[in-house]
């Protein structure tokens, strides 16, 4: 009776642990992210990627299609190279395609937008996005809006 | 002058030898681990007394330290505009460092106080002589059960500890402060990461548990036998793994969070 009773309140205690680490998985991080399933990467060179992380997201119109799967600095073409995964499923993106790197929000963190073209090839793995925009750095902002107000 | 460089050396030979007995004793353990898996009723019953009995006390803690989490950094956050981030702040908080430490130190207090004190009060009575007498190896019977009972419910109760902190945190981040509910959620998602924030936190919570069953449990068995003994070897375990899991939680967020 009281064993009964004990593998009871066990059994509730170890239901209990996994329901708050599931709760942790489901709620409180981005496991559901990681099911991207297949995807295929792409490379665009950017002049300055500014705070882009690995992991960002990547966007086309604001819909989530991939995410950055590394940054390196191309010591050949003096640029960042940034790898991008992309979603198996979206293998629609025109080879003209041009990627730039946006902020969300003022301050807020770095993603990867993609803006399609109109050229009939499609990107594959492995091709190099040729359009990019670099991040914009708001302190060169600031400076050239500074001397733009001198010259007035 | 010469004493005192005694006193000295005595003092590091002292501390050698309680850590070759630790040691020992982890190996014994080890060896005795079968046992834990033959009488699985045995560890069971440890799971009861360690892991279910500290539900309540993890689990009012968990709720406090989160609403507290989330009164402290609204206030810092409200004044760059930032509110919504407030999920973000009070998860991270709770699933890299507080989870753990603080479920590791009340484990400490609540579980492994307990489990020296009854193990000290098992060989003070020779109990444990007893079991040998009748060839029954105390590794096997006591120690083994009570180690693994420990190491298996720490986890579970660092993670309970982080869930019901985010919900304290929902509580009066959300129903009292006025942060937009969809925001602390979808804020907290953006920046807690699976493997690299939660599951980091789960192997601190197993190092952590592993740490304090060993420490408690061998206080016990290793307790001078006497009621003297018994009371100085139960503030060991709480001092020591305390300040064993401090130090262990410096060194693996070092290791885990350090790189970049």
């Amino acid at each position: 009776m009281k064993m009964r009773f004990v593998e009871l309140a066990v059994g509730v205690f170890v239901l209990l642990g996994v329901a708050a680490l599931f709760y942790l998985a489901v709620q409180v991080s981005n496991i559901t992210d990681y099911r991207d399933g297949d995807t295929y990467e792409v490379t665009a060179y950017f002049s300055n990627v500014g705070g882009l992380k690995v992991r960002a997201p990547v966007n086309i119109s604001g819909v989530r299609v991939g995410r950055v799967a590394d940054i390196r600095y191309d010591p050949e073409a003096f640029e960042a190279k940034v790898t991008l995964a992309i979603r198996s499923e979206h293998d629609y993106l025109p080879a003209d395609t041009q990627a730039s790197i946006h902020t969300a929000g003022l301050l807020g963190e770095q993603y990867v937008a993609l803006e399609p073209g109109g050229d009939y090839d499609t990107l594959q793995d492995g091709d190099r996005i040729l359009f990019t925009q670099s991040a914009v750095v708001l302190e060169n902002l600031i400076g050239r809006f500074m001397t733009n107000m001198g010259d007035d | 002058m010469i004493d005192a460089i005694a006193s000295v050396g005595r003092f590091s030979l002292d501390a050698l030898a309680v850590l070759g007995r630790a040691s020992m004793f982890l190996l014994r353990i080890f060896a005795a681990l079968d046992a834990v898996v033959r009488r699985f009723g045995l560890t069971v019953w440890q799971v009861y007394s360690v892991g279910v009995r500290s539900v309540l006390i993890v689990v009012v803690a968990g709720l406090f330290v989160g609403m507290v989490l989330a009164y402290q950094g609204y206030i810092t956050l409200v004044d760059f505009g930032a509110a919504e981030a407030l999920g973000g702040v009070v998860a991270l908080s709770l699933v890299r460092e507080l989870g753990p430490v603080v479920t590791a130190l009340l484990f400490a207090g609540r579980a492994g106080s307990a489990l020296t004190a009854e193990l000290g009060l098992m060989k003070t009575t020779e109990q444990l002589s007893a079991m040998e007498m009748m060839a029954v190896n105390p590794y096997r019977r006591v120690f083994a059960p009570r180690f693994v009972a420990g190491f298996l419910s720490m986890p579970l109760l660092a993670a309970m500890f982080s869930a019901v902190g985010v919900m304290g945190g929902y509580i009066v981040g959300v129903g009292l402060l006025g942060v937009d509910s969809g925001a602390y959620f979808s804020q907290m998602q953006a920046v807690t990461d699976w493997n690299e924030d939660v599951m980091s936190g789960v192997i601190k919570s197993i190092v952590f548990g592993f740490v304090v069953s060993w420490i408690a449990v061998f206080q016990g068995m290793d307790a001078t036998p006497t009621s003297e003994g018994i009371s100085r070897a139960t503030t060991q375990t709480v001092v020591v793994s305390s300040l064993a899991v401090l130090g262990l939680d410096f060194i693996l967020t070092g290791l885990m969070f350090g790189g970049n």
